[in-house]
C-alpha cells in the first residue's frame, strides 16, 4: 500500500515523468526520397556530434541454407574500397575527421555508423551513399577478410562454451525459422564462400530503397535533408525480392538436447516460443510479454534475483529474455548457471516453478509498479546517448515498423494487467512449446595449463 | 558545395587541426565535503537526471588477501543499516534507479543514475549513505558472494582469453601489490573472513580516501547537499599510503600456457606508464598509431588487414597510479600463432626504432583532436572524467588543454620516447592455445 501512494506521489508531484518518457515528436522529421530511401532526423543540442547510421533491411534471416553468414562477411567487405576510395581509405577518411565508425549485422538489419563533429555529417552522407552502390569486393581483399571472419567466429563461438551452447539452442529450437541459423554463418558456410556470393547479396539488397538513413545530434533537419538529397538522391532503385511470410509451425511437445564440450560450469537455456508485435493477432500480448519478463529478471529486486539467486540460492546468475521487437517471431528465452552445490536439475526444476507461478498465480500491482516506473526511467536515461536513440529508430524501421511506436511503448505497458500477464504465461510458456539445452561439461583436465614451472615457462 | 568524390584528399589536406580555445572542456566544480572527501561537479541541466560516482583508493592493490577488495565492494548492495538485499533492490529499483559497485587495482567504487524528480532522488540518494555508510556485511551473504565469485573464477578458467589475461597481469607485476588477482583465487577464497572484509571497509572507506563525481540537473547547493549525504555515514580516516613503484622487467620472459582452444590468444607487454606522467600525452599519441586507433593502427594493418590473422589486434597503456600495463593483444588460429607473433614483434620494434611518419602523425592528430566532443558527448562520459581526474589529482583543465597537448606531440619526441620507455627486449609474452607441436 505505501508504493502504490508513493508512486502515486511520484506521478503528481513530478510531470516531467511523463513528459520526458515520450520522444516529442516534434524534434523527430522524416522524408522519402524519390529513389524510395527514407531519411529520419531527431534533433538533440546537447553537443556539438551527430550520429549517421544507414540501416539495410537484409540481415542472417534473409540468408538461404549454403551462405548462412553471408549479411555479416558482406559488412566486413564494406570497408574494402570502391570504384573511387581504395580499401581501407574509408576508415582512414573517418578518424581523419575525428570520427568513430562501425558497422553491426544482426538477424533483421546490417547498419554502418559514424559518429562525428555534427559539422562533419556531409563526409558520412558522401561515404555511404559511394559504397551503397560502387562496392568493388576485390577477390584478393576478400580472401583476406574472410580469414579475419572466421578468426572472429572462433573467438565469439568456437572457443566459448556458452557461445556452442546457444548455437545449438537456436538450432534445435527452430523448425522451420532462419533464426536457426548463426549471424556469423556456419563454419562449413564461411569455408565455401565465394565473392561472387557477395557480389549477388549486394545487389540484390544494397539499394536506396532498401535503406534508412538516421541522423540523431546537433544538427538542422532541412540541411539534413539537402544532403541527404544530394548525395543518396541519385542512386537508382531496385527491385527488391519479395519476401515469403515465414512461420513456425506448432511445436507439438518438449524438446531438449545437450551441448558436451570441454568446460567447468553448467549452464542452461530454456526458450518458449511467442509472438512478437510484428505478427501477434492480439496487439496487447508482446507487451504483456515484456512485463512478464520485467518481473522475473527487471532488476535486482525482480523474481529472478530475489528468489533464486538469494532466497534458495539455487542460481549463481539467472535472466529472462524477451525482444518484442523483431522480422519474425521469436522466442522468451530463460538462462542460467547453477550456484555451487545445486545441480543443474535443480536450477531447472525452480525456472519451472518460476513459470508455473505465473500460470497460477496474479502477479501483484507492486511488481507492475516497479516495472512502469523503471522503463519510464530507462526512457530518460536512453537520451543521454545519441547512438541510442538512433538505434532504436533505425532498428524500428528496418524490422517494419514505425518509428513512433517507441513513444507508444511505455503507454501500451502502463496499460497491462496481472490477468494479461497470467494469460500469456498461460498460453505460451507451456511445456509443449519448450525447448531445453544443457551445456554438459566435458573435463578440461588433460589440457589444463600446467601449474608447474617446468612445465609453463620457456624463459628467453 | 559540390564536393566531388575526386575532390576528397584535398578537402581532407585542407582541414585544419582543432585549436585549444574552440574545444574546451565542460566547467568543473570542486570542493571538499565536512569529513573531507573532495567532490568535482558538472552540472547538466538538460536531462531531469543525475549521475554520481563515489571512488575509493581501495581497490585490489590494497588487499591483504586477494579478494578481499573485490568481497567488499560486492556487498555493499547486499545489506545496510536496517535493509536487507531486498529492501536495498525494491528502494532503487521502485523509483527507477540503476546502481552498480565494483573494483579494480587502483579503485573500488560505487556508481548510481537516478531521476531528479524529487521522490525518486531522495529515495536513491538515501539508499546510497546507507550502503556507503553502514554496510553489514551478513554472514550469509558473505558466504553466498565468495560462493559466486568461487563459480565465477571456474568461468574464467573456461575462457582462453580470461586465461591469458590474468597470467600476464599477475606475472607482469611480480610482488608488486598489483599483482594481486582482482577477483581472488579459489586458495585465497577460502582463507577471507568476515573480519577481513570488515578491516578492508574500516580503513578504506572513509572520506578523505573518496573522491565524488556528480553529472546532472542539479544546482551547486544541491550538488553540496548531496555530496554531504552520501558521506555522512563515513568516519573521516585518512588517505590510503602510497603505493610503491612499480619495477621494470629485467628481461624477456614467455609463457605458453596448453589449452583446449581453437585460436591461441597473446598478450605482450610490460610496465608502462602512469597517471600524470610526463610522458603521457607523447606516449598516448604514439600509441595511437601504433595499435590504438583500430582498424587504421599499424598493429591492425599488419595482422588483420594485410594478412587475416587476428580479428582484434590492439595495444594500449593503461595508466594507473603507479605504472600500469603496455599491452599489445591478438588472437589467431592456433596454426598461425607463431605468425603472428612475427608480425607483432616486428611491427612494434619498427616503430619504435623509426618511429611514425609525419603523415601519420598528422592523421592521429586530427582523429584525437576532431573527435574531442565525443568524449564529452554525454553525461556518462563527463562522469567518467571526473572520477579520473579527481581520483588521480590531476589538474582540472586536463579537458581544456587535452587538445593542445595532443597537437603538441612530434614525431621527434614519439620516436625518442618510445626508444626510451618500450624496451623490446624486456618484453612479457603470454600464450594460451593449443601449441602448434601438439596438432
Amino acid at each position: 500500500m505505501r508504493l502504490l501512494l508513493s508512486a502515486a506521489i511520484v506521478m503528481l508531484s513530478c510531470p516531467i515523468w511523463v513528459n520526458a518518457s515520450v520522444l516529442p515528436e516534434k524534434q523527430v522529421h522524416e522524408t522519402v526520397l524519390d529513389n524510395g530511401m527514407k531519411v529520419i532526423v531527431k534533433e538533440d543540442h546537447r553537443a556539438p556530434i551527430m550520429v549517421s547510421q544507414v540501416w539495410y533491411k537484409v540481415g542472417s534471416s534473409y540468408e538461404p541454407d549454403g551462405i548462412t553468414g553471408v549479411s555479416h562477411v558482406l559488412e566486413h567487405m564494406m570497408f574494402k574500397g570502391t570504384t573511387s576510395h581504395p580499401p581501407g581509405e574509408f576508415s582512414r577518411i573517418i578518424a581523419a575527421n575525428g570520427g568513430t565508425e562501425n558497422a553491426f549485422t544482426g538477424r533483421d538489419y546490417t547498419a554502418y555508423f559514424q559518429t562525428m563533429a555534427s559539422d562533419r555529417m556531409e563526409i558520412s552522407f558522401e561515404l555511404e551513399a559511394d559504397r551503397m552502390r560502387n562496392l568493388l569486393l576485390l577477390p584478393e581483399e576478400f580472401a583476406k577478410e574472410l580469414e579475419v571472419v572466421k578468426e572472429e567466429r572462433r573467438l565469439r563461438t568456437e572457443d566459448k562454451p556458452t557461445g556452442q551452447l546457444y548455437e545449438q539452442f537456436l538450432a534445435v529450437a527452430y523448425r522451420s525459422l532462419p533464426y536457426a541459423n548463426p549471424v556469423i554463418g556456419w563454419m562449413n558456410d564461411l569455408n565455401h564462400m565465394q565473392v561472387d556470393d557477395l557480389a549477388k547479396w549486394y545487389r540484390r539488397w544494397y539499394a536506396p530503397n532498401n535503406a534508412t538513413l538516421v541522423v540523431v545530434g546537433d544538427v538542422v533537419p532541412e540541411e539534413v535533408f539537402k544532403l541527404a538529397k544530394h548525395y543518396f538522391g541519385p542512386l537508382k532503385r531496385e527491385q527488391l525480392p519479395e519476401l515469403k511470410p515465414l512461420r513456425e509451425p506448432e511445436q507439438k511437445g518438449e524438446v531438449r538436447s545437450v551441448v558436451r564440450v570441454p568446460a567447468n560450469e553448467p549452464h542452461l537455456i530454456m526458450g518458449y516460443k511467442t509472438p512478437v508485435i510484428t505478427t501477434a493477432e492480439t496487439a496487447w500480448e508482446p507487451y504483456a510479454l515484456e512485463m512478464l519478463v520485467a518481473i522475473l529478471d527487471g532488476g535486482n529486486s525482480a523474481r529472478f534475483s530475489r528468489d533464486l539467486i538469494r532466497g534458495s540460492e539455487v542460481a549463481v546468475s539467472a535472466s529472462a529474455d524477451y525482444n518484442a521487437f523483431s522480422r519474425l517471431p521469436g522466442m522468451l528465452m530463460l538462462d542460467g548457471t547453477p550456484a555451487r552445490g545445486q545441480d543443474i536439475d535443480q536450477l531447472e526444476q525452480a525456472l519451472r516453478d518460476q513459470i508455473a507461478r505465473l500460470r497460477t498465480e496474479l502477479v501483484t500491482e507492486e511488481e507492475l509498479e516497479r516495472v512502469r516506473n523503471q522503463v519510464i526511467a530507462s526512457k530518460v536515461y536512453e537520451l543521454d546517448s545519441v547512438f541510442y536513440q538512433a538505434m532504436e529508430i533505425g532498428m524500428l524501421e528496418t524490422i517494419g515498423l514505425d518509428w513512433r511506436l517507441a513513444d507508444r511503448y511505455v503507454d501500451e505497458l502502463k496499460k497491462i494487467t496481472p490477468e494479461q500477464v497470467r494469460e500469456v504465461a498461460q498460453r505460451y510458456l507451456r511445456d509443449d512449446n519448450l525447448t531445453l539445452t544443457r551445456l554438459d561439461p566435458l573435463p578440461m583436465d588433460n589440457t589444463k595449463p600446467r601449474q608447474a614451472a617446468a612445465g609453463g615457462r620457456h624463459g628467453g | 558545395m559540390e564536393v566531388k568524390l575526386m575532390g576528397y584528399r584535398v578537402f581532407l589536406l585542407l582541414l585544419v587541426l582543432f585549436s585549444g580555445q574552440l574545444l574546451a572542456g565542460p566547467a568543473i566544480q570542486s570542493w571538499t565535503t565536512e569529513k573531507g572527501a573532495r567532490v568535482l561537479f558538472v552540472p547538466a541541466p538538460e536531462l531531469p537526471m543525475l549521475d554520481l560516482r563515489v571512488v575509493f583508493d581501495g581497490g585490489s592493490a590494497r588487499d591483504t588477501i586477494p579478494g578481499v577488495a573485490a568481497l567488499t565492494s560486492a556487498l555493499l548492495e547486499e545489506g545496510a543499516g536496517d535493509w536487507d538485499a531486498n529492501e536495498i533492490a525494491r528502494r532503487l529499483d521502485s523509483v527507477g534507479a540503476n546502481m552498480s559497485v565494483d573494483s579494480q587495482r587502483d579503485m573500488a567504487w560505487l556508481t548510481v543514475r537516478t531521476l531528479t524528480e524529487k521522490r525518486a532522488l531522495t529515495e536513491t540518494m538515501d539508499t546510497v549513505a546507507q550502503v556507503l555508510g553502514a554496510p553489514r556485511f551478513d554472514m550469509d551473504a558473505f558466504e553466498r558472494n565468495r560462493k559466486a565469485m568461487l563459480v565465477s573464477l571456474n568461468h574464467d578458467e573456461q575462457s582462453p582469453g580470461a586465461v591469458a589475461q590474468k597470467r600476464f597481469m599477475n606475472t607482469l607485476f611480480g610482488d608488486h601489490p598489483y599483482a594481486s588477482q582482482v577477483e581472488g583465487t579459489k586458495e585465497s577464497l577460502a582463507r577471507i573472513t568476515r573480519e577481513d572484509v570488515l578491516a578492508h571497509y574500516k580503513k578504506y572507506y572513509v572520506a578523505k580516501n573518496a573522491l565524488i563525481a556528480i553529472v546532472g540537473a542539479v544546482d551547486r547547493a544541491q550538488a553540496e547537499q548531496l555530496a554531504e549525504l552520501v558521506t555522512a555515514g563515513l568516519e573521516p580516516g585518512e588517505p590510503a599510503p602510497e603505493l610503491p613503484p612499480v619495477a621494470d622487467l629485467d628481461g624477456p620472459q614467455t609463457l605458453n600456457i596448453p589449452f583446449p582452444s581453437s585460436q591461441s590468444h597473446i598478450l605482450m607487454g610490460q610496465p608502462g606508464m602512469h597517471r600524470g606522467d610526463p610522458d603521457y600525452f607523447v606516449l598516448y599519441v604514439g600509441n595511437h598509431i601504433l595499435g590504438g586507433s583500430g582498424l587504421v593502427s599499424q598493429l591492425s594493418e599488419e595482422v588483420r588487414e594485410k594478412r587475416g590473422l587476428s580479428y582484434s589486434v590492439y595495444s594500449y597503456f593503461s595508466p594507473m597510479r603507479r605504472n600500469g600495463p603496455f599491452l599489445i593483444g591478438a588472437q589467431t588460429q592456433n596454426a598461425k600463432a607463431a605468425e603472428a607473433l612475427d608480425v607483432i614483434r616486428q611491427t612494434l620494434a619498427r616503430f619504435i626504432e623509426q618511429g611514425p611518419s609525419e603523415a601519420e602523425l598528422t592523421a592521429a592528430k586530427q582523429n584525437i583532436t576532431g573527435g574531442f566532443p565525443l568524449r564529452i558527448a554525454s553525461n556518462s562520459k563527463i562522469l567518467g572524467y571526473l572520477a579520473m581526474l579527481g581520483f588521480y589529482d590531476l589538474p582540472l583543465d586536463y579537458l581544456d588543454t587535452f587538445v593542445d597537448k595532443v597537437n603538441a606531440v612530434t614525431t621527434e619526441q614519439i620516436r625518442e620516447t618510445f626508444k626510451r620507455r618500450v624496451k623490446p627486449d624486456q618484453l612479457l609474452t603470454v600464450v594460451v592455445g593449443r601449441e602448434p607441436s601438439a596438432r
